[in-house]
Formats: structure tokens, sequence, C-alpha cells
């Protein structure tokens, strides 16, 4: 699914190949490939603020210009799409945002929002529209009647619900979902969690899962993308990446995340923030931060390269760092089984929290970097 | 007790949003108050700071800190409490600062006002950058150069500028990103610890609350429906709809390595 998997299996749903986005001076995103296998399929792009994954997640369904790179859907380059081609792939490939205002018009009933859909796309007349519509409320676990509704009369739960609906009524193949629970109070989102994982089995849906949150991914992705300045940390398959890291950021991520009954725990705190994307530091992006950079790393740019069975990391000390050299590796691996997936989620595992030696040093006697940032001016 | 609350009752015309019948926090404790939009946690705050009728409620019930009741007292009287010794950071730090000022004008201004001469400020600013971690050189910047975890901690220096007792913290780190996250929690963390600063954490995030808390109280429609230490309530729940907020969290599932 990700660059770099078995040659085996299903030809991907979609191929993204050294995509490249550029904002001015600003590399969004910078060389990053991946693959989507047909669904029921789920890849996981996490990473902070900055890190690109929205913007690949865009430009996935060709709605950002690109400045390198190609994105095959179903084995076409979406870029020369035109006229009907275009419109096909428009409907075959849809987006759920973050913010479901931003779709739903507040002076318009949702019945006619979701038929809209599908009467722009030829998939429904007017009346055969509000019919579906209902039924389309019905599947995302909503009541029929809130058809006649409009949206300031509906919770932020449920107007996601409708924004879900919304994506599926033209029948896509692939779905974008934009932290489609951030917004959202705890138990909505476990709700719409649940929804999602019920839909992708029932719908055999392929998606780009975007998120900040580590656990989300961890229910619902069978392979993740950690990113970095938009670059690729690492990837592989979900359990793997989570239980045991093979970049120092997917560590600290790892490391950061509060968990319930979680508080005493080894972090591995990084110093400074994110660099500048306009200026990116030579070598590898994340050495200004890491606890473990050599000169190596300030130097010559990590490709991404096969650390273990199904996974790729960008970090020159990738074997280093998945025997466990970082202090916080060794809180990794709590778990608990079952989850959204239809027949429980990947694996659980043992947990193996141990206070370890406490936050890491920065390596060779460099400063702490609180104050290190260099915002632009 | 640092700050007590007892039967307060917070009010829009005949509907009641908020009724607690007893939340204290005590020195050098950092107490959660948990539960999902509309419980009525951030008019709980709003009624602490005195602010309340800002929004159209009216307050009834005792507000108390080490032993000085707040409610009733005037706009005046009670300025010399909110601001300096009960301080209050958001969850958008960018709304406590103007784009148009450099971030020290905003502190300096704020540190005046409580009454210190500009030499005391300057100085009292640098001292509170430091505990939070930054350097003082930040404070010539604009809050467009700073990122939102450094913002949040320049709202926290104004608190410990001031020498704040209690802090209110109303959902200070969920719009930052989970790395940022974790510097706030630890400020936090030294600030009670070095400082003995009291705090109200106000969040929606168990997990978070679960690591940073000694107590929490559970909110649901204006009501506590349980209250305990941390580790107690969040491990054992005795009320079903903390059990239900437990249950919601979602949790990392990850494969150990061989």
């Amino acid at each position: 699914m990700t660059a770099g998997a078995t040659e085996l299996g299903p030809p991907p749903l979609l191929d993204i190949s050294d995509l490249a986005v550029r904002f001015g001076p600003v590399r969004a995103v910078d060389g990053v490939s991946l693959r989507l296998s047909p669904g029921p399929c789920g890849l996981g792009l996490v990473g902070e603020s900055g890190s690109g994954k929205t913007t690949i997640g865009r430009a996935a369904l060709r709605l950002v210009r690109t400045a390198g790179g190609t994105i095959r859907f179903a084995g076409t380059d979406v870029a020369g799409l035109r006229g009907k081609a275009l419109q096909d792939f428009r409907r075959a490939a849809q987006i759920v945002f973050q913010d479901p205002d931003g779709v739903l018009d507040p002076r318009i009933r949702i019945g006619a929002t979701l038929g809209e859909v599908l009467v722009a796309h030829r998939m429904a007349g007017r009346r055969a529209a509000a019919e579906q519509a209902r039924a389309l409320l019905a599947e995302v676990g909503l009541d029929p009647a809130f058809t006649a509704r409009y949206p300031h009369q509906l919770s932020g739960g449920q107007r996601q619900r409708v924004s879900i609906a919304r994506a599926l009524s033209v029948r896509p193949r692939l779905l974008v979902l934009d932290e489609p629970t951030s917004a959202l109070d705890v138990r909505a989102q476990a709700a719409i969690l649940a929804l999602i994982g019920r839909l992708r089995a029932q719908r055999s849906l392929a998606y780009l899962l975007i998120t900040h949150n580590l656990a989300i991914v961890s229910e619902l992705c069978e392979q993740t993308a950690v990113l970095y300045l938009g670059r690729v940390a690492e990837s592989g398959p979900t359990g793997a990446v989570l239980g045991r890291p093979a970049h120092p950021y997917t560590v600290a991520l790892r490391s950061a995340v509060p968990e319930l009954g979680g508080t005493h725990r080894a972090r591995l705190v990084l110093p400074g923030e994110p660099p500048d994307p306009a200026r990116p530091p030579p070598g590898c992006v994340f050495h200004p931060r890491c606890p473990i950079a050599v000169d190596r790393c300030r130097a010559e740019v990590p490709v991404l390269r096969p650390v273990g069975p199904g996974r790729l990391a960008a970090c020159h000390r990738a074997e280093e760092v998945l025997a466990g050299a970082l202090p916080g590796a060794a809180l990794l691996g709590g778990a608990l089984p079952g989850g959204a997936l239809p027949g429980g989620a990947l694996p659980g595992a043992t947990p193996s929290a141990s206070p370890g030696p406490g936050p890491a040093s920065t390596a060779e006697g460099s400063p702490p970097g609180w104050t290190a940032a260099a915002p632009p001016a | 007790m640092r700050l007590a609350i007892t039967g307060l009752q917070v009010s829009f015309g005949t509907r009641l949003v908020v009724d607690v019948a007893e939340l204290h926090v005590g020195a050098a404790e950092i107490v959660g108050l948990a539960g999902e939009s509309g419980s009525g946690k951030s008019m709980t705050t709003l009624a602490v700071l005195g602010l309340a009728h800002t929004v159209g409620a009216t307050v009834r019930g005792s507000i108390t800190l080490d032993g000085t009741e707040l409610t009733g007292l005037s706009q005046r009287e009670l300025r010399e409490v909110r601001g300096r010794r009960i301080a209050a950071i958001f969850q958008s730090p960018a709304t406590a600062f103007s784009p148009v000022f450099r971030v020290g004008s905003v502190v300096h201004r704020a540190l005046r006002l409580h009454g210190m001469t500009s030499g005391e400020a300057a100085g009292a600013a640098s001292r509170a950058m430091r505990q939070v971690l930054l350097s003082p050189r930040l404070l010539d910047r604009y809050p467009s150069q700073l990122s939102g975890g450094q913002l949040q901690r320049v709202a926290i220096a104004i608190a410990l500028g001031l020498r704040a007792e209690v802090l209110l913290a109303d959902e200070p780190t969920s719009a930052l990103d989970v790395t940022v996250q974790a510097e706030v929690l630890e400020v936090l963390r030294e600030l009670r610890e070095r400082d003995g600063m009291s705090v109200l954490f106000i969040s929606h995030d168990l997990a978070v609350v679960a690591e940073l808390c000694d107590r929490v109280a559970v909110m649901r429609q204006g009501r506590i429906v349980e209250e305990g230490p941390a580790g107690a309530v969040l491990s054992a729940p005795q009320d079903p709809y903390t059990a239900d907020l437990l249950a919601a969290v979602p949790v990392i599932r990850a494969e150990a390595g061989p």
C-alpha cells in the first residue's frame, strides 16, 4: 500500500509517486510516495501542523496544483483528466472535512443538500434524490426525517454524519477523511469512528485518514505514514509503526500522546519547534530536534528505505531506533484488543511500560532547544 | 482551601446551566473539570472570574479565594483579584494578544496595570518567560511570529509575572499539537511543584486529565456527577456517565516488537 510494499496483491487504487506541492517558497509536500489498495482499506496520514498531511489529501483529489510527481487513480494519471473522465473522478473520490459546517449551507435543508449532489452527478432525478437522501441518512445512523431539518437543528456529531452521507451518496471508491472527528466531543467521536469502521466494510471503502490522533489510525487504518515537514518520516503496518517506531520523530509523537493510566512515563521531549518549511535545514529535516542526530544527519538527506516487513523509514539510524535506542521507546506497546474495525483491530500487545531514564538529553552537548525556534520574520 | 465554590448556580433567565454544590482547589493542587461541550465547565470559569454577567448570566452562591468571598465584590474590587490572584488562559492563546503589538508590550501592560513600575514589569516579564521555558527575547516578537504553543506559554507567563495563586486553564491545549501540548502540560506541572500554583484545568480530554490532575470533577448538564482522586475516578468510575466518557476515549493499539 505504501511505496515499497510487495508487488503481490491488487494494483493500488491510489498511487502517489514523488509528489511535490509548493506554496510560494514553502515546500509543503516534498517527494512523497504512497499507495492505497482498493477497499476495504485505510491508510493513515499522521503528523502535526505543517506536516503536509492535509495538502497530500487535497492533492490526491486534484484540489491543489502540484509542483511535481504523479497521482494515479485506478491506474490513470489524474493530472490529465478532462471532461467526462474528470467528472467521473470527482464522483469516485470524495472528501469529508473536519468542519461539517463548511459543507452544509445553513439556509438549505439537509435533504436538499444531499439531493443536490446526486442531481449534479446525474445519479438521480429530483424525486429519486429525495428518496435516496432518506436512505443515506438511515445508513449513517440518523433519522430519515432529518431531511426536513436545517443544519443548525443538528448537533455537531449529527452534522458530521450528514457530511459523511453526502460523500457516500455518489458511491465513491476513495474517501479522504480530513480530521473527521477533531471538532467533536469524545462520545460523538467514538460514534463517528464506529460508523467509519462499519461503512468501510459495507461499502468496501478505501480511505486516506488524515489525523493528528494516533489512536484513531490505530483503530481504522491498516497502514500508516508518519509525516514531518512535508516528507514521509516512516510508513508501514500501523500496529508495527506505533508499537516499534523506526524513526525518532514517531517515538516522540507516540510518547507525547496522553493516555489513560499512563501517568508517569518516560517521555521523549523534542526540543524546539518544527523548522520553517520555506528554509528547511540541510541533511535530515528532523536533525535539529533529533536526540540522536550525528554528523551524517546534518549533511546527508536520509532516503526512505526498507527497515522491516512492509516498513520504510527515512532515518540513518533507523536500526538503532528499532532496537530501542531512544528513551521513551520502552513505553510503547500498551494496547487493548478489539476496535472499530469489524472483527477487531490489529492484534494487541502486552503493555511494556517501564520508567525509562527520563526525558532525552540532546546529543553531543547541544543545548536544550526550547528557544531554538526561528519563526518567519 | 485556596479556591472554594459552594452552591454555585449560573442561569440564563430561568434556565439553570451550572448547579455546582461543591468544588474546591487546594494549594498546589491541580483539579480537572471534565465534561463535554455544553456541560457548563466554561460557564463555571466565567463565574469564578466574575465575568458571567458579561454574557448575560446571573450567578448565585459562594466563590471564595483563601476565605475571601468573591461574589458580590464590585468590579473595581474584583479587578484586584482577577488577573492578579486568579489568572486565566483559554483554548486560543491568540485571543489574549493583539496582532499589532509585540507580545512583550501586552505582558508589560498587564503587569503595569496591576501596579508594577515599568522597571519591575520588565524584570518580572523576563523571569516569567524563563519559568515557562521561553527565551525573554521572544517578548520582542509579534504574536504571528510565535507558534501556538509558545503563545500559550507567554499567556501563562503573564499569570506568573503577576504571581497568580490560582490559574484557570480552560481547554488550554485543545488547539495544540500533541508534542506542544506535552510541553505546556510540563510547564503547568512545574508551576505547581516549584511555585505552589493551584490550577483548575478544564478539559474534555480525559487522557490529558489523567496525566495532569490530582483530582477530577466530571460535569454533566451543569452538575458534578462524580468527583475524587483522578487515578481512582478514571480507573474505577462510579457514575455511568464517567464510564461512558472513558469508554469513548480512543486507545492506541500497537504491536510490541519482537
